[in-house]
């Protein structure tokens, strides 16, 4: 199946250890086990180290979801407590 | 008593401010926008929003040396660069100077999803690196409105915009953020006015008569005095130029020093001197009474003092002018030449007063002239309301005296009625009046001159003729007879009849004089006789007199004679003793 080949590389825009941003973390995570085991890669950038960053990718919520891989790219902002939100939003669950 | 309050004062600083460096807008606003804190600029699309503020971040970095942020939600980084290269300003490079950092957000709801709790710390955080990475003073935030467009959550968004106002303040930026005008008395759609609550501006776009009037007001400005008036404002090649309907006061400088007309019949009509400098001189009449004769004439008589003059044409073009003059012996070619006279002539309707208004502030800075002239400001109304010119002319002759520049004007009057208000409404504002009107007499038209007013100084009250001739202008007066005031041919007639009557009357004259000799030469014949004849009377008089006393001596003599010889002496006796 095509499913199983694509690969999942998602960046999760935070700032500080803040309790949202946490959470968006291990939402996530739990996501990803459950839906995406094998085919995907977390990248946690911090704002607070490297606030350059945040232009590149058009942040202006945290936390902030951004599936650069598959295009196109997507962005969920909030701590993901939606499930149902999150998987469509990347595509994961067909609409 | 004073001394005291003077030493007072200092302790209450006032509120600082920093330039924005935009034509006018200082001015109003006493110095400039609150620095460090935000302002909120508002207005329809389409008002001048963006260009406003992207032109304080521009100023701020070429003029004052302070770096900017310019955060735009709505247009690219490219785009903003090519919309205002047009007005001079070099985005790109102020990039690569690192004075100005634009920094475009970019929104869409379409690659958005939100899910539970989240905050703007991202934004933050870009903004704050921003600010740090160049030193910025200077923010911009166009337009915030668009983050509502883009995020569903709105009382999140409420809470993080009183967030960042807060972060903005206590970055110690000088701030300015946009917003759309919104639906009813809010001035914006979100309501953005209750986070900002230090300075408010209100950009307006109105057409009226199928030209357009940008205008700006100063809603509020917490502690600080500002101008209240809506104030025009446009936007040309050099960007936002705001021109305040009137200066805040009253309070320019005079001269007493004169300049002279040119006709020296009018100088004289004038006190002797001609007008003040500085002063606001009128010209009004109907067609062809030789308005632009008069102006040009003046014009002439300042460059020939070697001062320089600008001529705004609406009517003739340039050309058309120096070669009427000619005809009445005026050459004004030279004094372009010579770079002492400058021309500008356009179509009233070319552009909006506003436009005219900017391009005469302009030519005149460039030109530094010691007169101008305005022929004729009557066409002026075609692209304007009564009251739109008459403020436009405050604002001129404000600006001109302010200069020490001596402006006349001419202006049509349609009615041969001699009305006490001009047109244009500006026969209170200007200094001088000068009436010229056609009198229709003995079938012929001929122009009369007189002083309406003439503020400050001792003028005639007498009506005088006007004559054009090649060789130029001049005043004569006008005949007062017991027949009225003539002009003209019947003056001239008039003026022979009395040539006529005196010829008669000086040979009456001398008839009656000589009748008079006659008759004293006649008379003094008669007294000459006469006297004649009372001396040969009197001579008759005298011999009898004389007579009667020889013969009185002889009787006595004989007397004695008589009684000698019978005392017996002898005449030889007598003669021995």
């Amino acid at each position: 199946m095509e499913d199983e080949t694509v690969k999942y590389e998602l960046r999760l825009y935070v700032a500080g250890k803040t309790a949202k941003s946490v959470a968006a973390l291990a939402n996530l995570k739990k996501y990803c086990e459950e839906y995406l085991k094998g085919q995907y890669t977390i990248e946690v950038i911090d704002l607070l180290v490297q606030p350059q960053l945040a232009e590149g990718d058009q942040i202006f919520a945290i936390p902030t979801l951004v599936r650069k891989v598959p295009e196109p790219i997507r962005k969920i902002i909030g701590d993901l407590s939606n499930e149902e939100k999150v998987l469509v939003g990347l595509n994961i669950r067909p609409r | 008593m004073s001394k005291e309050k003077k030493e007072e004062k200092p302790n209450f600083p006032s509120l600082p401010k920093s330039q924005t460096g935009i034509t006018g807008l200082d001015e109003i606003t006493g110095g400039g926008l609150p620095q460090g804190r935000p302002t909120l600029i508002c207005g329809e699309a389409g008002c001048g929003k963006t260009l406003m503020s992207l032109e304080f971040i521009v100023r701020g970095a070429t003029e004052f040396k302070e770096p900017g942020i310019f955060m735009a939600f709505e247009e690219k980084a490219e785009e903003l660069a090519m919309n205002v290269a047009s007005l001079g300003f070099d985005l790109i490079k102020l990039q690569t100077d690192n004075m100005v950092k634009i920094d475009h957000v970019h929104i869409d709801r379409s690659e958005i999803e939100e899910t539970g709790e989240y905050d703007l710390e991202g934004l933050f955080i870009r903004l704050g690196y921003s600010i740090d990475s160049i030193g910025a003073k200077r923010v911009v935030l166009d337009t915030l409105e668009n983050l509502f467009s883009g995020l569903t959550d709105q009382t999140i968004l409420r809470a993080e915009l009183r967030r960042l106002f807060n972060f903005l303040k206590d970055k110690g930026v000088t701030a300015i953020i946009t917003g759309e005008k919104g639906e009813g008395p809010s001035l914006t759609r979100q309501g953005l006015e209750e986070y900002v609550s230090d300075c408010v501006i209100l950009l307006d776009h109105r057409v009226i008569n199928q030209i357009s009037t940008r205008r700006l007001r100063v809603i509020k400005y917490r502690g600080s005095q500002h101008g209240t008036n809506e104030y025009p404002f446009l936007i040309d090649e050099d960007g936002i130029s705001v021109l305040p309907v009137t200066s805040l006061k009253l309070g320019k400088d005079v001269s007493s020093s004169r300049v002279s007309s040119g006709i020296p019949a009018l100088d004289s009509m004038l006190g002797g001197h001609g007008f003040f400098k500085g002063s606001s001189v009128l010209v009004s009449g109907t067609a062809g009474t030789g308005k632009t004769s008069i102006a040009a004439y003046f014009a002439n008589e300042t460059c020939n003092g070697g001062n320089r003059c600008l001529y705004f044409a609406f009517e003739e073009s340039p050309k058309q002018i120096i070669r009427n003059m000619k005809s009445i012996n005026v050459d004004m070619q030279k004094h372009i030449d010579n770079n002492l006279l400058q021309f500008y002539a356009s179509r009233p309707t070319l552009y909006g007063l506003e436009m005219h208004l900017v391009a005469i502030y302009k030519l005149i800075k460039k030109f530094k002239p010691a007169a101008v002239v305005l022929d004729p400001i009557t066409n002026l109304i075609t692209v304007g309301s009564v009251s739109e010119v008459k403020s436009m002319l405050i604002r001129l002759i404000d600006f001109l005296q302010e200069e020490q520049i001596t402006v006349m004007f001419t202006a049509l009057t349609l009615n041969t009625i001699i009305s006490d208000q001009t047109d244009e409404g500006v026969s209170s504002l200007v200094d001088a009046w000068l009436l010229v009107r056609d009198i229709e007499y003995n079938g012929e038209r001929n122009r009369g001159m007189y002083i309406m007013k003439s503020r400050g100084m001792k003028h005639s009250n007498q009506v005088r003729e006007f004559v054009i001739t090649d060789n130029g202008l001049d005043l004569v007066d006008v005949y007062l007879g017991p027949e009225g005031v003539l002009t003209g041919s019947a003056r001239e007639a008039e003026k022979l009849k009395e040539k006529t009557g005196l010829a008669l009357r000086d040979f009456a004259v001398s008839r009656k004089d000589k009748e008079i000799m006659r008759k004293r030469m006649m008379l003094e014949s008669k007294i000459t006789n006469l006297k004649a004849e009372f001396e040969s009377v009197e001579d008759e008089l005298n011999k009898i007199y004389l007579e009667e006393e020889l013969k009185q001596q002889i009787i006595e003599k004989n007397r004695d004679e008589i009684t000698r010889m019978r005392r017996g002496t002898t005449g030889a006796d007598k003669n021995k003793s």
